[in-house]
């Protein structure tokens, strides 16, 4: 089932331009659309993109919720993109915000980072953590002009395989006009 | 050399229709580290096992790759597997092709590129695994049960008849909680007094069962298997040994208006009491603020008179640490301070009462021996109205949730009305009716049918007094939501049905022993579905109001299933724990203590490392021992969320299962 108290999960975030006034953020979801995007975006002209060109996200999923919702996704046989890869963590709040930037470093077009609804976390505390941590992490992408549209956190529980499916369709329809993305790239770590 | 060995299962076609399995596994040879490389029909079957197992010894793998279902299905099958084909368990990775590959795409191309990049990942990963130890802990074979109430009784008593031995842990002088203060039980009316004090005897006598009265857990240490508890036993000032519960100290106590508890303040008790008749135990404790002695210096009339020289002024508080395997927390629930409802006049107008203070007014060894009697004139009323969801189901002034028996008490209250009261008049103000219960349903419509209690549907906006002396009589001014109308309703007495609440103090408990409570303070189950007596703490377990409102017979259920799990846990001399746990380098650590906050289990704690320092250094002289604080890791406590591996400053913890090394191999692994 779809949460509708999650607006900026559901929605695709607009790109705005600079300037205009940001939407409400709402406290649990951080997302593309609670910030302006930087002036030099890295979004590619349309013809840079190879029509048949498609990201490579890289999902750091805990594994009592995320993990879980993303399996009831294929249980209930919901199509999305193949554009994403499942990485398992025990807990949102394993995941390090160095994985993330390397994720971005070796290549990966996006990255989401998943875990259980605030207040549902399997280990009681740990979601809070990566909330805390994600919205500094957001706003220094934001800093170090990474497109912040590439990077989402979002809480997915196990019984929402729906949203998991919208999630990541979502954050694929969102990635492809932004073209790969190049701005933390390692030296050769990629093999263009 | 690490040699990996991929087995591909097509899943019958699940897999195979999206992905190809054969073009799969042939990739996956010219993968690093990849020694061996198959794909099979079924690889959770008894032949794609074996098929395991002798790939396992013919070419030496050390580690193995199923890439098949959700390892949330199959990994502890196949970690069994490859344990019986020789390697650690834990030298497995699954990469999920099923549920998160062939299920939701439809490009068998596209699929099958995917799937290669989960094997990929899968293969980085497992190269980095290291065999994890599974380590044992020992079971004390010792159960504590907190709260004396009727959920605690019933998990003592089921734990108790098993063989194990348990303590009874209640705060205060009696066990009994609210069901001893209730006087009949619906549906079956039986009297609730009548079905509790044997159990509180049995309790009492049972060889296994030691009742802890008049105490309270201070803290706990420790984890499953070993929690260290601390109890106070508060002083009572009198010797529970040598008293022989005779009573006389109480009939000769010269302080006896003191406002009794036990009757919600509509009765009195002396200085020197025991609860009520029935107490278990019933050794009477010197209530310290009210009595004479302590209050001026002068009077030791119980001293005096008890002929077993049990009083002893002298006493103290006592804290006893006492070793537990498991603890059910049976600590109940207390009821809604309706004085909020300022419109009800609740502490203003003595005629208005709470759904239990009216239980007393009914029982037989109550205050008015069982007459119903309005407490401002002891005159019988003859118009009683009920007001339910009182703090229930509003959000404005009290709670969202409904608290279940409410409804229930509510028709038993009016029936009682009825029933005692020649020419009375019951009238329930009600949201819904809600009798979810066998024969619930039944006894509500009796109550309408045989006993003519009225039903008005709506919500009470206000009540007030008009007249004076014997005309006095309190309106109760609502809407009648049926008629559309405003109804005003002359009542001699209204009975408010206020909310369960957790008990005020839930918070702190279960912080203490550290268990999670949800918005409302009640104590949280770990699965709201599938495990709804266990905590997340292993070896805790919850059982009755206090893990959320309900009657008397949902509360003995849970209580027996908490007991089953106490015993299925105690059952074992040992236990296995889960080996995915922090651990920490402590030549990196450098002691900032960061970690022991965020982790939720309190499992990280200071431990003093001694080291000797060797060649010439700059900050002391060589060959000296120094000594530094670093952190630790108590396996028994985590739980292997990795919380504290993010926030270590110094990158010294790191979490087994999940290694930073790992982690970032599979992010590495597609580039
Ligand atoms: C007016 C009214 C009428 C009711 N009538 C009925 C009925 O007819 N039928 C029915 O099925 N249900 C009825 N109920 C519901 C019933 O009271 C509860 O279902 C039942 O009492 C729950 O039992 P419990 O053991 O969980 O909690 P409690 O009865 O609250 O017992 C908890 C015990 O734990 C002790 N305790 C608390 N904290 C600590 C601590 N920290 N350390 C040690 N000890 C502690 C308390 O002192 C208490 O003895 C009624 C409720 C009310 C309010």
């Amino acid at each position: 089932m779809v949460n509708s108290l999650d607006p900026t999960c559901n929605t695709t975030p607009e790109p705005m331009t600079p300037g205009s006034t940001t939407p409400n953020p709402t406290p649990l979801e951080i997302s593309a659309a609670e910030l302006t995007v930087p002036q030099n975006t890295s979004a590619a002209s349309a013809k840079d993109i190879a029509s048949d060109w498609e990201p490579k996200i890289l999902v750091f999923a805990c594994q009592y919720c995320t993990y879980a919702g993303a399996d009831l996704a294929g249980l209930s046989r919901l199509q999305y993109p193949t554009t994403t890869r499942v990485l398992r963590v025990p807990c949102s709040g394993r995941t390090n915000p160095q994985f993330v930037i390397r994720a971005f470093q070796k290549g990966f077009d996006g990255v989401l980072v998943a875990g259980c609804h605030p207040g549902d976390c399997h280990f009681t505390t740990g979601n809070y953590f990566t909330r805390r941590r994600y919205l500094l992490m957001t706003r220094l992408m934001e800093f170090i002009g990474l497109d912040p549209r590439r990077f989402r956190v979002c809480w997915i529980s196990g019984s929402e395989g729906p949203k998991f499916q919208q999630v990541v369709t979502e954050l694929t329809d969102t990635i492809r006009p932004l073209g790969p993305s190049q701005k933390l790239w390692d030296e050769g770590g990629i093999s263009s | 050399m690490k040699k990996v060995g991929v087995f591909v299962c097509h899943c019958g076609t699940n897999i195979s229709q999206t992905v190809h399995c054969e073009k799969l596994a042939e990739a996956a040879k010219t993968l690093p580290g990849v020694a061996f490389s198959t794909e099979y029909k079924y690889m959770c079957s008894d032949p794609g096992q074996t098929m395991i197992k002798e790939a396992i010894a013919e070419h030496g793998l050390d580690r193995v790759v199923v890439a098949a279902c959700s390892p949330r299905m199959h990994e502890t099958t196949f970690r069994k597997c490859i344990d019986s084909g020789g390697l650690n368990p834990y030298m497995l990775e699954i990469a999920n092709i099923r549920e998160q590959c062939s299920w939701v795409h439809s490009d068998k191309d596209k699929a099958t590129a995917k799937a290669g990049d989960l094997v990929n990942m899968a293969v980085a990963k497992v190269l980095k695994n290291e065999q994890l130890p599974s380590s044992f802990i020992p079971v004390h074979k010792r159960a504590l049960v907190i709260g004396g109430g009727i959920a605690g009784i019933q998990a003592a008593l089921d734990i108790a008849d098993t063989g194990y031995h348990v303590d009874l842990v209640e705060r205060e002088p009696s066990i009994g909680g609210k069901m001893a203060q209730i006087d009949k039980t619906f549906p079956t009316m039986d009297c609730s007094a009548c079905i509790l004090t044997p159990k509180m005897v049995d309790a009492s006598q049972h060889p296994n069962i030691t009742i802890i009265p008049y105490s309270e857990v201070e803290k706990v240490d420790g984890y499953v298997g070993n929690f260290d508890v601390t109890i106070r036993r508060k002083a009572s000032y009198v010797d529970s040994v040598k008293c022989t519960g005779c009573g006389l100290c109480s009939e000769k106590c010269p302080s006896k208006k003191i406002p009794s508890e036990f009757e919600c303040n509509l009765g009195t008790r002396p200085a020197i009491y025991s609860p009520f008749p029935q107490a278990i135990p019933n050794k009477p404790v010197i209530d310290r603020e009210n009595c004479r002695y302590f209050k001026t210096g002068k009077c030791k009339i119980c001293a005096r008179v008890c002929t077993a020289d049990a009083v002893n002024f002298e006493d103290q508080d006592e804290m006893v640490q006492i070793r537990y395997g498991a603890i059910v927390v049976a600590t109940g629930y207390t009821l809604y301070d309706h004085s909020q409802y300022g419109e009800y006049g609740y502490g203003h107008y003595k005629d208005v009462i709470s759904g239990l203070e009216f239980e007393r007014l009914v029982n037989a060894s109550g205050p008015t021996m069982g007459k119903i009697k309005r407490p401002s004139d002891n005159t019988e009323p003859k118009n009683v109205v009920f007001i339910k969801c009182v703090g229930s189901r509003d959000k404005a002034r009290g709670h969202d949730y409904c608290s279940r028996a409410c409804c229930m008490y509510t028709a038993k209250h009016a029936t009682m009305v009825r029933d005692k009261i020649k020419d009375s008049q019951a009238i329930i103000f009600y949201m819904d009716i809600r009798t979810p219960g066998k024969n619930y349903e039944e006894f509500y419509l009796r109550g309408v049918e045989e006993y003519g209690v009225t039903y008005v549907r709506g919500r009470v906006s206000r009540i007030y007094e008009e007249g004076e002396g014997e005309n006095r009589k309190l309106i109760v001014q609502g809407e009648d939501t049926l008629l559309g109308k405003q109804v005003f309703v002359d009542a001699d007495m209204v009975v408010l049905a206020t909310a369960m609440e957790p008990q005020p103090d839930a918070a702190g408990f279960a912080r203490k022993i550290g268990i999670s409570y949800d918005q409302n303070n009640f104590f949280s189950e770990a699965h709201p579905k599938l495990r709804p007596v266990e905590t997340l703490s292993a070896g805790i377990y919850l059982a009755g109001a206090c893990q959320g409102p309900k009657d008397i017979p949902d509360t003995v259920a849970q209580a027996g299933a908490a007991a089953a799990k106490v015993v299925a846990l105690l059952s074992k001399d040992e236990m296995e724990t889960e080996p995915i746990v922090a651990k920490v380098d402590t030549d990196r650590c450098s002691g900032c203590g960061f970690c022991i906050p965020i982790c939720p289990y309190k499992a990280i704690s200071f431990t003093d490392l001694t080291e000797r320092v060797h060649g010439s250094v700059a900050w002391g002289p060589t060959g000296k021992e120094v000594k530094r604080q670093v952190a630790n890791v108590n396996n028994g406590l985590c739980q292997g969320c990795g919380a504290c591996t993010v926030n270590c400053r110094a990158g010294a913890l790191d979490l087994l299962g999940f290694t930073n090394e790992q982690i970032l191999a599979e992010v590495d692994s597609l580039w």
